[in-house]
């Protein structure tokens, strides 16, 4: 591999980092009580995800996971455009996971596959939580599919967040993912440009400021 | 006939009895049951929000995690308690309208605004340790599937009063910055936690304690919850904002007398915090009422 | 539809009923039993039924005296004092009385 390790770890640590936070902002009033606790372990495994990637980075990068995850400028942030969006609807949040999920297996297995055993290692613990968030996703496409309501609001939801998925992967990984989505849905999805990485939305910048408001009220150091 | 029976089923329960959701009931018994849980349910989802606030703000990894797996366990709870309502009769639809429409009441300590992390500490540490001292004490309750499902809520909730103190003790051995965050917290804090038992009804005057619904009395409870704390609170170096609270020579804590009739215009929606939490429980569930209504009718 | 929930502490002890939660079909049934009752590594199994195939049954009339068949339908302590007294035994101890 050509890119620092931890220039890799940190891409996938910021989504799962803004993406777990993202999806918290569920916690407490989502559609129905039952499915409020499992999102919520979904928002936490995606931060707990963060964690452990942030860590391995920050012993190459000879600092701290808490570092890492709140106190880079914004411009450093690498986390793809599609988890910056702020809570969205429920069907859209549903199409965003769902999608995100499925880039994601995508990634995983490939760094399986990694010369480096700690990447590997750590992909595969990540995989075997991730198996579970999929099945989720999964039964929630089938449902929302099988109702009018929920079938109409699906597919507003994947046109408008196709560009920003595959934003997520780049190269072959991104034509599998794509096909992957294709294969499983009953309409089709335009081929359109993607929205690249680099790109932040204005989101971004709102969500870093409010989730830094406390910690950066003490001196860098200060304990929480 | 009735009265018999009625007085058959009261000698029971005072005896330490326990029912089930199939037994008899008084109508009594149901209607004082199914006000009490379901105030309780409604307090957990409510109970929510004044934290929900501050889950895009913890300032760790750590703390964040714990903070939404925190209010996760209070939505669980809910969940819970909710089920023991509809076993009883009300479904849980007709308790979400209740609740955002004003009809139903939920706990004082939810009423009121979270100014700053020192409350999200100082709400997981003493507003949850004076929570458990009321839901331990319904473990002996007297009807059985709500005790059952109190012995999970205590199980699951031992670890909010150490995410609590854990994160107070922080903010306490950090700068004067982060202290005074604290002590702001405990202060403004106070008297919510002071009305937090209720009124000190005598207990055998209380028709919960007389139907065993509930085993302990007001006084009891915040007693329980002065002598469990206060000692914690001070040895941190925190003050409490009331000259007279002491502990006196035969054990019992003095303290000024709360201000009663607040607590009942906080409970009843004139709280600083309770016209605007409710409105956002309304918004949220016109948000999502389609999911619900299309995939779980009976429970929409 | 809502589903009860059994639980298994650990392995080789009775599964013993939790909850019970609000669930669309059977996937999300699986999906919601973990999070409520092994989201904390608290249960090793669980069996999740929905609450409609549950066939409960109360009622257990004895009109009849059917005690003859435990422990409790017996009391020999009379009996065995006469049969101690005839064998000339020296004293009775404590006996089998039933529970």
């Amino acid at each position: 591999m050509t890119r620092p390790r931890a220039d890799l770890l940190l891409e996938l640590a910021d989504d799962e980092l803004i993406l777990g936070w993202r999806d918290s902002e569920w916690t407490g009033i989502a559609p129905f009580l039952e499915e409020d606790v499992a999102f919520s372990s979904i928002a936490q495994n995606e931060i707990g995800h963060a964690r452990a990637l942030y860590e391995l980075a920050a012993r190459d990068l000879g600092t701290d996971a808490d570092a890492l995850a709140f106190d880079r400028p914004i411009a450093e942030y690498r986390c793809a455009p599609l988890v910056q969006l702020r809570r969205l609807e429920w069907a859209r949040t549903i199409a965003r996971h769902w999608l995100y999920e499925t880039a994601d297996a995508v990634r995983i297995e490939a760094l399986k596959d990694s010369d480096d055993v700690e990447v590997a290692g750590l992909a595969g613990k990540i995989e075997r939580e991730e198996t579970y968030h999929r099945l989720h996703a999964e039964m929630w496409i089938e449902r929302l599919l099988a109702a009018p309501e929920g079938r109409t609001r699906l597919e507003e939801a994947l046109l408008e967040l196709w560009p920003y998925a595959l934003g997520v992967l780049e190269g072959e990984l991104r034509e599998t993912f794509a096909a992957r989505v294709r294969e499983r849905l009953p309409f089709g999805l335009p081929e359109v440009e993607a929205i690249p990485r680099d790109r932040h939305e204005p989101e971004l910048a709102e969500l870093l400021d409010e989730m830094t408001i406390v910690r950066r009220s003490a001196p860098v150091g200060a304990q929480w | 006939m009735s009265d018999a029976r009625t007085a058959e089923f009261l000698e029971f329960v005072q005896a330490g009895g326990q029912v089930e959701t199939d037994d008899w009931l008084p109508d009594e018994y149901r209607k004082r049951l199914i006000k009490f849980i379901e105030m309780h349910g409604n307090s957990e989802l409510m109970g929510v929000l004044p934290e929900r606030d501050w889950i895009l703000r913890a300032p760790t990894l750590q703390r964040k995690l714990a903070l939404t797996a925190k209010i996760q366990d209070e939505v669980g709870h809910c969940q819970l308690i909710y089920r023991v309502v509809e076993d009883l009769g009300k479904p849980r639809a007709q308790c979400l309208d209740d609740l955002i429409s004003g009809k139903s009441k939920f706990h004082n300590v939810f009423h009121y605004p979270t100014k700053s992390w020192g409350d999200v500490g100082v709400i997981a540490w003493l507003v949850d340790a004076a929570a458990i001292i009321s839901q331990k004490a319904l473990l002996k309750c007297s009807y059985a599937p709500y005790a059952r499902v109190m012995k999970k809520v205590c199980w699951e909730e031992s670890f909010h009063i150490l995410h609590g103190r854990d994160t107070v003790l922080a903010m306490v051995t950090g700068t004067p910055e982060q202290f005074e965050l604290v002590q702001e917290a405990v202060t403004r804090w106070w008297e919510p936690l002071m009305h937090f038992h209720g009124t000190p009804i005598a207990a055998e005057e209380d028709p919960m304690v007389h139907w065993r619904i509930k085993s302990q009395g007001n006084e009891d409870a915040r007693q329980q919850f002065l002598d469990g704390y206060v000692p914690q609170i001070r040895e941190l170096g925190l003050e409490l904002p009331d000259p007279k609270l002491r502990r006196n020579d035969e054990g019992v804590w003095e303290y000024t007398e709360p201000d009663w009739e607040k607590l009942t215009a906080v409970v009843t929606g004139h709280g600083p915090a309770s016209q605007e939490r409710l409105a956002f429980r309304r918004l949220s569930r016109a948000e999502v009422d389609w999911v619900s209504k299309a995939m779980l009718p009976e429970a929409a | 539809m809502i589903y009860e929930v059994f639980r298994q502490e650990r392995k080789g002890q009775p599964f013993v009923h939790g909850g019970s939660f609000h669930a669309p079909d059977r996937p999300f049934a699986d999906a919601y039993a973990r999070e409520f009752y092994a989201r904390r590594q608290e249960s090793v199994a669980l069996w999740v039924v929905p609450r409609d195939e549950i066939l409960e049954i109360d009622e257990f009339p004895d009109e009849f005296d059917l005690k003859y068949r435990r422990v409790d339908g017996y009391s020999i302590k009379a009996r065995l004092a006469i049969a101690r007294e005839r064998a000339g035994a020296a004293t009775s101890s404590s006996d089998g009385e039933g529970p």
